[in-house]
């Protein structure tokens, strides 16, 4: 549906987007994931068509958004990070003058901003002057105007900022119930947020895509060995040594003592669940179990190895330092 | 057609929403009500003065040229100098500022239906200050026998002038998310075309000449003399024509296509 081809540009000369490239098939919703100033909206502006890249092309619908814009802008419903409302408009006035301009029929036009203001859950401002409105309301209605026009393609630079944890569950409801019949594209730096509603992630860093895939396939690559934290009291010694002992555990680390507790940390194999075994050993043994979870690499950490350092580098390291440390211990 | 009316309607219901209208037209309507009073005024003590000397020169004394004239020629230029950059500085500094260009410029409607559906909206709001000019003027025939022809063709000739103000204010208004900068730039750079003619005062050549035909108050001469010349009409259009084209350039450069 969408087809992002080597993107490069250039403001000047900071390089602001690097020879970005990505599909995104119909109906599925994409991440698109990056810390502040990675090229994020540098990236959603030019797939909009309100920037112009410095090379390379995007295609929506089929449609070259350079060759054709106005076909691929009828595709497309944009809601930039700052939700683009004329504050001196009631929402209706609003929704009513972006329809007219994304060519919604006029005989379809009271229905429409009916069903929209129903799905982004603002019938009830429908006649507020949007300049009145909270920042939560002013973001559905931006989302709204990006939907008046049924779209196949959504494109929301952070759909979900400044809004509240309420608001925030019931806009990521809404993208995901666009899945399947719209594409979207969204953009965020909140990670959970890609976990909830994304099927596919992109992560971008200083312009450049920097990793691709489901977010469980991003986790999975990139962690080299499961991981378990511990917090037992007794005697620390024997307790590694035990810990040491049960089947599918690399090796034992201490992290933290205090008193008599000891917190350790457990590298055990990819894939391995040694959760029940480590706690049957330490309630064998007569030690107090405290606490025992596992510390599974999360999306933060993933994003952060991969927004710090190079990716390949980085898994290489990883591995080479968990094979070391077994070594040892062996 | 639908995507300039959607926009223009938009455009003037914005102007109506804020005072910016109110202020302008009220800002109007006091100048040129007063302009048109002392001129009026002044009129009638003058023919009154001419009659009690055996009305000599009387026939020449007309009220187009005494008080018509003036009043277009020296006021309401100089009013639409100060006001135009009031009605054009938002059309895109304030679409910049609130970032609600990003939806106009990813919206299936060409740069130029925007474009011109912002002129057009600007151009309605001028329009009713021609209008209420009618409304003082109108009553001279109330009580007097001005001609009506000469009067045409310096209202034609006065749209025709704020019409080109508009269209290079709206220029302006692209560069900047700052009305005031907008307005003040605006400002500045009318007052310089108003007064290019000046040259003529001091130097001659073909430098001057240039110069003085670029003026806007060279080609309004005509008009307010009551003649419409092919001249200063293909001038005036083609400053709007001017002014519409640089708008576009410019909104092509924000896009970074240039």
């Amino acid at each position: 549906m969408i087809q992002v081809e080597n993107l490069t540009k250039r403001y000047g000369p900071t390089l602001a987007v690097s020879d970005v490239s990505f599909d995104v098939q119909k109906g599925e919703i994409l991440g698109f994931l990056g810390p502040n100033g990675a090229g994020k909206t540098t990236t959603m502006r030019i797939i909009t068509g309100f920037l112009s890249p410095s090379s390379g092309r995007v295609r929506v619908a089929g449609y070259d958004v350079a060759e054709e814009p106005i076909e691929a802008k009828k595709c497309l419903g944009y809601l930039p990070e700052n939700p683009p409302v004329y504050t001196d408009m009631t929402v209706n006035e609003y929704l009513a003058f972006v329809g007219r301009i994304k060519g919604v029929p006029r005989s379809e036009l009271k229905k429409r901003i009916g069903e929209v203001a129903e799905k982004c859950s603002i019938a009830d401002v429908q006649h507020r002057q949007i300049g009145k409105l909270s920042k939560g309301y002013r973001q559905r209605v931006g989302l709204a105007q990006a939907l008046i026009h049924n779209p196949a393609v959504l494109i929301l630079d952070e759909p979900t900022a400044g809004l509240d944890p309420k608001q925030i569950i019931e806009t990521r409801e809404l993208i995901k119930s666009l899945a399947g019949q719209h594409t979207v594209i969204l953009s965020t730096h909140i990670l959970p947020e890609v976990s909830k509603t994304c099927q596919r992630v992109v992560v971008i860093n200083k312009g450049t895509v920097v990793a691709m895939g489901a977010p469980e396939e991003l986790t999975a690559r990139l962690q080299g060995y499961g991981s378990v934290l511990v917090t037992v009291e007794g005697p620390a010694p024997e307790i590694m040594g035990k810990l040491q002992a049960v089947p599918g555990v690399n090796l034992v680390e201490p992290v933290e003592a205090t008193g008599a507790r000891v917190t350790l940390e457990v590298h055990t194999e990819k894939n391995r669940d040694v959760r029940a075994d480590l706690a049957r050993a330490i309630v064998e043994s007569g030690w107090g179990l405290f606490e025992l979870k596992t510390s599974g690499m999360s999306l933060e950490d993933i994003f952060l190895k991969l927004t710090t350092r190079d990716l390949g580098e980085e898994a290489a390291h990883a591995e080479a330092a968990a094979s070391a440390k077994t070594e040892v211990v062996n | 057609m639908r995507n300039i009316l959607a926009v223009a309607g938009k455009e003037l219901r914005a102007y109506f929403h804020s005072p910016i209208a109110y202020l302008v037209m009220a800002v109007y309507a006091v100048l040129c009500g007063f302009f048109f009073y002392s001129f009026t005024a002044t009129y009638v003590v003058q023919t009154f003065r001419m009659q009690a000397m055996g009305g000599m020169g009387m026939p020449n004394m007309t009220i187009n040229d005494y008080v018509i004239r003036p009043l277009f020629e020296g006021v309401l230029t100089i009013v639409l100098l100060l006001l135009i950059p009031l009605i054009t500085m938002r059309l895109y500094a304030e679409e910049k500022r609130s970032g609600t260009i990003e939806l106009l410029l990813t919206s299936p409607v060409t740069d130029f239906q925007i474009i011109a559906g912002k002129f057009l909206g600007a151009l309605l709001l001028f329009g009713t200050m021609i209008v209420i000019t009618f409304g003082f003027v109108g009553t001279l025939f109330l009580y007097g026998n001005p001609s009506a022809k000469p009067l045409i063709a310096q209202a034609v000739g006065l749209f025709l002038f704020g019409a080109s103000l508009l269209a290079l204010g709206m220029w302006i208004s692209t560069f900047t998310k700052n009305q005031i900068i907008a307005a003040v730039v605006s400002f500045a750079a009318f007052l310089l075309i108003y007064v290019l003619d000046w040259v003529t005062a001091y130097s001659n050549g073909p430098v001057s000449s240039v110069l003085s035909y670029m003026s806007l108050t060279t080609h309004f001469d005509a008009f307010a003399k009551g003649v419409v010349d092919l001249k200063d009409l293909v001038y005036y259009l083609s400053v709007i024509a001017l002014g519409i084209f640089l708008t576009s350039r410019s909104v092509e450069a924000l896009k970074g296509r240039i």
